[in-house]
């Protein structure tokens, strides 16, 4: 069998690049780490196992953006926020294919995987976002 | 131990803040030296001052990193070690915490601690850019969340489950820039209303134009020394009595709390239980108000009131100038402006000004516990220093 890839970020966007939420859970102390890390914070073990996460959740905060920076601009206005997902993890994202006005804090969102997005420099991560479920 | 004076302050100086045009950040922090200089006329600052910590938070707005050397230089301060601390928005916090450790240590009898930050001549998408750069990057910035986005979020969370509204976010804003007309170096000398306040354009809803602090220029300092030695350079050393700087996860989704600072709950204990203080002793504060919601939120980790009340304390005017605990009695980041890399020091600066009183319209009276509580980008750095007069 291969190696495992790295519990790395950059190894997370290359998950996201298949389409796949992927966290990395602690095989000592079992905790989930999204994104996933190469040391665990809880124990300081370094022995991980991939796991997948639902791509799904609960809108907890949002907001919407009016002033961007310059690579998001011609987006404007376009709606943020944090969702919850399964395992007590969180995860921020856009919000989009939505009416503002039906953005409400609870809402059931999906997440959607932009692979589109990808860019000849660094970082060469895709983009994610969420959408109602 | 409680109570004891860490370090005394015998002087503190401030640039104008504002659009300073066609100057450099090195000139700006040098204004605010002449100024710490002409105060103490007793000190002899290339003979007595032994170290300098300087905040400056980024390096993108001038091309120009490597602050300690550069300004300390400018400030006629060539050869004494000097080094830039960063802590996004609350660097110059952490230069007055490193300042404080540098006396205690016994190396240093006397410190210069500052900050500075040189931003209005890039444009608001550039500036847009970099200060996001306080936030996390891959999770954060890569997905369009914007700084003043991030305490958008904490600001729609806080509405939701205290019932917060966009009128208290709004007094705030009114409150500090009443201050701030009472101040002749801050940025915007002028009364806002809350009207004014309520129509102004969407920056990160629900946070509007007047929620958020200013894009700034400016420079600030104080000299610290150690308390033994403080009455040889003025009559009017004022302590600091208790100091606390805590750490959070880059990025907002981790954390516990989308509603409160936990960094800076434990920075305000850890200077609280050092002072030997309560919330209800401090006579005046400074606030990070980076936007109207930090304030509220600010409030509510310093236990000046309770959790998720901190919008009713707005509301109910003891944070004015003339209520029981003036905040933001210098018109704060919303009106005095923000350099992000001179606030803490700018903070230290007005409750030198106000314990002394040398705050002239602004002054509050019968003042003798002064606390400065400064936030770095979304709340992963916060410090918070409490000052009393001698």
């Amino acid at each position: 069998m291969s190696e495992q890839p790295q519990f790395t970020i950059e190894q997370f966007y290359k998950y996201i690049s298949q389409g796949k939420l992927m966290g990395g859970k602690c095989k000592k102390c079992g905790k989930i780490h999204l994104p996933p890390r190469p040391l665990c914070d809880k124990c300081f073990s370094k022995e991980f196992e991939w796991t997948q996460i639902q791509p799904k959740g609960k809108l907890l905060t949002y907001t919407i953006i009016y002033v961007a920076p310059p690579q998001f601009e011609q987006m404007a206005p376009y709606a943020v926020g944090i969702i919850q997902l399964e395992n007590d993890l969180k995860i921020p994202g856009m919000i989009r294919d939505v009416e503002r006005e039906r953005i409400k804090i609870g809402m059931e969102l999906t997440m959607q995987f932009d692979t589109s997005a990808v860019q000849s420099q660094w970082p060469q991560w895709p983009r994610y976002y969420f959408k109602p479920a | 131990m409680k109570g004891k004076p860490l370090v005394s302050i015998v002087s503190a100086g401030l640039s104008k803040f504002g659009k300073l045009e066609g100057l450099y950040a090195r000139e700006i922090f040098a204004e605010a030296a002449k100024e710490a200089f002409d105060r103490c006329p007793n000190l002899d600052p290339k003979k007595d001052i032994k170290a300098l910590f300087v905040g400056h938070m980024g390096e993108s707005y001038e091309h120009q990193g490597h602050t300690g050397a550069t300004v300390a230089d400018w400030a006629g301060l060539l050869h004494i070690p000097a080094t830039r601390t960063e802590t996004a928005c609350a660097s110059s916090g952490a230069a007055l915490r490193a300042g404080v450790f540098a006396v205690l240590s016994g190396l240093c009898d006397v410190v210069m601690v500052g900050g500075v930050e040189k931003m209005t001549h890039r444009t608001t998408p550039e500036v847009t850019e970099y200060l996001a750069m306080a936030s996390d990057f891959p999770f954060e910035q890569w997905h369009g969340i914007t700084f003043p986005g991030l305490y958008a979020l904490m600001a729609t969370a806080h509405m939701h489950e205290y019932g917060t509204t966009e009128e208290q976010l709004a007094m705030v804003a009114v409150k500090n820039h009443h201050n701030g007309f009472l101040n002749p170096k801050a940025h915007m000398q002028k009364e806002v209303t809350l009207e004014k306040a309520l129509s102004s354009r969407v920056i990160a809803w629900p946070l509007k134009l007047y929620d958020c602090s200013l894009i700034t220029d400016g420079g600030s300092c104080v000299i610290i020394t150690k308390p033994e030695i403080a009455k040889k350079y003025t009559d009017m050393p004022i302590q600091i009595i208790g100091s606390g700087q805590a750490s959070d996860s880059i990025g907002m989704y981790e954390r516990e709390s989308l509603t409160s600072l936990i960094a800076a709950k434990i920075a305000a204990r850890q200077a609280y239980e050092m002072a030997g203080v309560k919330p209800e002793d401090v006579d005046v504060a400074e606030v990070h108000d980076c936007f109207t919601i930090a304030e509220i939120i600010g409030y509510e980790d310093l236990g000046f009131c309770k959790q998720g009340e901190g919008g009713r304390l707005v509301e109910s005017g003891e944070t004015k100038l003339e209520g029981k605990l003036p905040v933001n009695t210098s018109g704060g980041l919303k009106s005095k402006g923000h350099p992000v890399g001179a606030t803490g020091t700018a903070q230290a600066y007005e409750i030198y000004l106000q314990l002394t009183e040398q705050a002239e319209k602004r002054q509050v009276k019968d003042t003798k516990v002064g606390l400065a509580h400064n936030v770095g980008g979304s709340g992963a750095t916060a410090t918070v220093h409490i000052f009393r007069r001698e």
